[in-house]
């Protein structure tokens, strides 16, 4: 909660000025909350709108099975690493 | 910090008035693990699940209490009740109260239409990851009450 405004703004700035294709690294963030998936559900939103998206690399159990609850690992697509996600992202 | 000791077989209390801020979200957090991994035999997993439903329910009590006027915000309270199988904690806020059973579901998430909701992923999360969940109306706000046991949710 601390810390998503400076998410948020770091991937729509990112968003506005770069890319509509995003890879977003998770694999050092030791914790994730509602409001940080908030913040990835709206650059989500803002990319796909744009004709882009926003990727997850994410393999540690703790931050994946956030995703799992919500849910929210059907509108995202994960991977296992940065490479996977820019084939994936290539496809 | 108020530590007391319960009746025989009661288990320990432990209590913390912690001012309404974000910037004491992470500070919660550790010290609620900390407390349950001293005074319960909670397996990691849910130790980790109580670490995430606690931030849950603090950062709605600081939304509630950020929706007042500066000078009328009242620090959180988490009380923790701690057994060996067993943690409850309770996190209350003054700020006003609200309807649980009025929260719109969200759209399934492989429709388009659930990307427009940023918020409101904080309750379905709480519930996925207690064995008990409890919103009381009390005092000038809400008391949520999470309850994890042992037991292991698939």
């Amino acid at each position: 909660m601390a810390t998503a405004p400076g998410l948020r703004e770091r991937l729509h700035g990112l968003l506005a000025e770069e890319t509509q294709r995003l890879i977003v690294d998770l694999d050092d963030v030791g914790f994730l909350d509602s409001t940080a998936l908030g913040v990835l559900v709206g650059a989500l939103k803002r990319a796909r709108g744009e004709g882009g998206d926003v990727r997850i690399v994410c393999t540690q159990p703790r931050v994946r099975k956030v995703f799992e609850i919500t849910r929210l690992d059907s509108a995202f697509d994960l991977f296992d690493t940065v490479d996977e996600a820019v084939r994936g992202a290539q496809e | 910090m108020h530590r007391s000791k319960g009746r025989a077989g009661m288990g320990d209390h432990i209590e913390l008035d912690v001012p309404a801020r974000p910037e004491f979200l992470a500070m919660v957090r550790a010290i609620v693990t900390l407390i349950a991994e001293t005074g319960s035999k909670l397996p990691v997993p849910r130790i980790d699940d109580l670490r995430l439903a606690v931030t849950e329910a603090f950062a709605n009590a600081i939304d509630a209490e950020r929706r007042k006027p500066d000078g009328d915000r009242r620090p959180v309270v988490v009380r923790c009740e701690l057994e060996p199988d067993y943690v409850a904690v309770e996190v209350h806020d003054e700020g006003g109260g609200f309807d649980p059973a009025a929260l719109t579901p969200h759209p399934d998430v492989t429709k388009p239409a659930r990307l427009q909701f940023e918020r409101g992923l904080g309750i379905p999360l709480m519930r996925e990851l207690t064995d008990e969940l409890e919103f009381r109306h009390e005092g000038g706000g809400t008391t949520v009450r999470l309850v994890l046991t042992s037991h292991l949710r698939s």
